[in-house]
């Protein structure tokens, strides 16, 4: 495969990124304090036209350029759009947070460009080398933005929780990747799958291989029992960061799961191995994720625990192997993304100067206060518990009869009754908000801001697709079909 | 004479040692670091062993890649060292408890 001058169209997106980044971080040198605003509209605008481009240049039938590095395919497109909308959201939702904190500098506008660009990469790459060039420059811009806030002690704690921990796991899945490429003698995902179709590889190394990678993506998404680091990392970070970490990686690493398990080690021989590993990785989640965040105190700690729990429900769904499995994956992703941005946004929007919004009791008699806002924070609640009308108990139930379709019926009774345990968590943070007099310490102000919009509009949106959950699941199907080669 | 499975041996010893540096020490994060850049080395030393065994030069080029990231990461490593002692006046890994629940 030699270079092509029209490969070069197919990455006009991560070009025109790159591009866009570099322009800002050298235009904000010349700003002062007060045209800092400008950094955060160009950011804004360089998002949007990203978010744009990947459907003008994607292939339907999955593509193959840069001698093998990328894959053009309708997923990819999809997927990286979602990821430059939800930066973007998460921008908006974080403005005044960050003005407030002294994180409004230009520094934190280019490591989120940059960790999108990273993003971007993971989602469309078809070679170990791009998905771990991608990773790395997703995880280095984030474990810098986690220690951002340079005079707090608890960020800095964080941050290098999450540096080591992210730093064993890049090691871990950089070892498995080793073996994978002694087994099979190849690194591009195409080259591993006929090699392995054609029966020359050493299955040995290849199964000590698929062992290390679960363990990086174990550490990756937080399954139980790699999940130490997201409590900590969640709680520590300036919220706006939290939010950062909590939504847009998450559908990055989905693409980064599906191209490397799904596509690269999707064998039936190997699938056998890793969805064992999978299953156990996903019941621990769900059982230890929704139990331990009954004990917590802290909203931001209590979303935290929330992630392990969903990153279970992925799993479980991403074990079977089959193509409704995976389309149930990445609804439930796209859904739970949708979730976790309004869950830590509605904490950026009740925060001000000096006050962090972050404990549940910061939340006593916010319908008394703030009807709208607590109206909109029970939707994302009831969504993330699974109830009806809301989309988040379509989400859990096509994961669950993609796995009672194959027989897995007490993997399906576990995941229903852990969903049991975590609603009542949720639920208590809606009695919080509605039976609970408010103290002194807990009045927020009700005035409108572009947050608040965003909000808005992300809460309904869950009851809307709740309502009409149809389309977004075929898209999920057809997306998934016309992209993954299964066997 | 040397064959691919001593350094199979090798690397495996030295990612072994660096995963028990970092677990077991409870005293420096310095220690940590440096354990995070053996891991890496002993993964740099599986991709070479095989590249050359397969006859395959991709694998030595993901080592250069693996080499400039490590470079990377150990940088943004020490900068976040640097951050957390002077709020927190230790780089002792027992004292890291400021996050709990």
């Amino acid at each position: 495969m030699d270079f092509q001058l029209l490969d070069l169209y197919t990455l006009l997106p991560e070009i025109f990124l790159l591009v866009g980044v570099s322009g800002i971080l050298l235009l904000d040198l010349f700003l002062s304090k007060e045209q800092r605003g400008i950094t955060y509209g160009l950011s804004l605008v360089v998002l949007i036209v990203t978010s744009v481009l990947p459907w003008f240049f994607y292939d339907a039938d999955p593509k193959v350029i840069m001698s093998g590095l990328v894959v053009s395919d309708l997923l990819g497109a999809a997927l990286k759009s979602t990821v430059c909308v939800l930066v973007a959201v998460g921008l908006v939702y974080s403005k005044s947070y960050l003005l407030s904190r002294g994180l409004h500098r230009g520094e934190y506008f280019s490591l989120t460009l940059f960790a999108t660009l990273g993003m971007m990469v993971m989602i469309s790459s078809n070679h170990f080398l791009s998905l771990y060039l991608g990773l790395e420059l997703l995880s280095l811009s984030l474990y810098a933005m986690v220690a951002l806030q340079r005079d707090s002690g608890r960020s800095s704690e964080a941050a290098i929780k999450y540096f080591v921990l992210g730093a064993i796991a890049s090691g871990m899945l950089l070892y498995g990747m080793s073996m994978i490429y002694g087994g099979t003698g190849h690194l591009n995902i195409e080259a591993i799958v006929s090699s392995v179709l054609s029966g020359q590889s050493d299955s040995n190394l290849l199964r000590l291989g698929v062992v290390f990678v679960i363990v990086g993506i174990g550490f990756k998404l937080g399954a139980v029992p790699f999940h130490m680091w997201i409590p900590d990392v969640y709680h520590g970070s300036p919220t706006s960061v939290t939010l950062l970490i909590g939504t847009a990686p998450k559908v990055a690493a989905f693409a980064f799961v599906l191209r490397l398990l799904a596509e690269a080690l999707g064998h039936p021989s190997l699938h056998q191995d890793w969805s064992q590993m999978l299953t156990v990785l996903a019941v621990g989640s769900l059982v230890i994720g929704n139990v331990v965040a009954i004990a917590q105190t802290n909203f931001k700690r209590m979303l935290a625990y929330s992630t392990i729990a969903h990153m279970g429900f992925l799993l479980v769904g991403f074990m079977t192997g089959s193509i409704n499995g995976y389309s149930a994956s990445l609804f439930y992703i796209l859904t739970y993304v949708l979730m976790a941005l309004g869950g830590f946004g509605v904490i950026l929007i009740l925060s001000r100067d000096g006050f962090e919004s972050e404990e549940l009791s910061d939340l006593k008699g916010l319908s008394q206060t703030n009807p709208w806002c607590a109206f909109l924070l029970m939707i994302i609640l009831f969504s993330m518990a699974g109830i009806p009308p809301t989309v988040g108990f379509w989400s859990k139930l096509f994961v669950i009869q993609s796995i009672i379709d194959l027989g897995y019926v007490g993997l399906a009774v576990t995941a229903v009754m852990t969903s049991l345990i975590g609603a009542f968590y949720y639920l208590r943070v809606v009695k919080i908000m509605y039976f609970d007099a408010s103290d002194s310490s807990s009045i927020n102000t009700t005035k409108y801001s572009p947050g608040m919009a965003v909000f808005a509009i992300n809460g309904l949106l869950l009851l809307g697709l709740g309502l009409f959950p149809g389309w977004l699941l075929s898209l999920c199907e057809s997306l998934i079909e016309s992209s993954v080669r299964t066997f | 004479m040397i064959t691919l499975s001593h350094y199979l041996v090798l690397g495996a010893i030295l990612f072994s040692i660096s995963i028990a540096g970092i677990f077991l020490n409870r005293k420096n994060i310095i220690i940590i670091l440096m354990s995070i850049e053996l891991m890496l080395l002993a993964v740099n030393i599986n991709f070479v062993a095989f590249s050359h065994y397969l006859g395959d030069l991709s694998g030595q080029i993901f080592v250069f890649f693996i080499l400039t990231v490590a470079a990377a990461e150990s940088a943004i490593g020490l900068a976040i060292l640097v951050v957390l002692f002077r709020n927190l006046k230790t780089i002792n890994v027992d004292d890291l408890g400021g996050l709990r629940g």
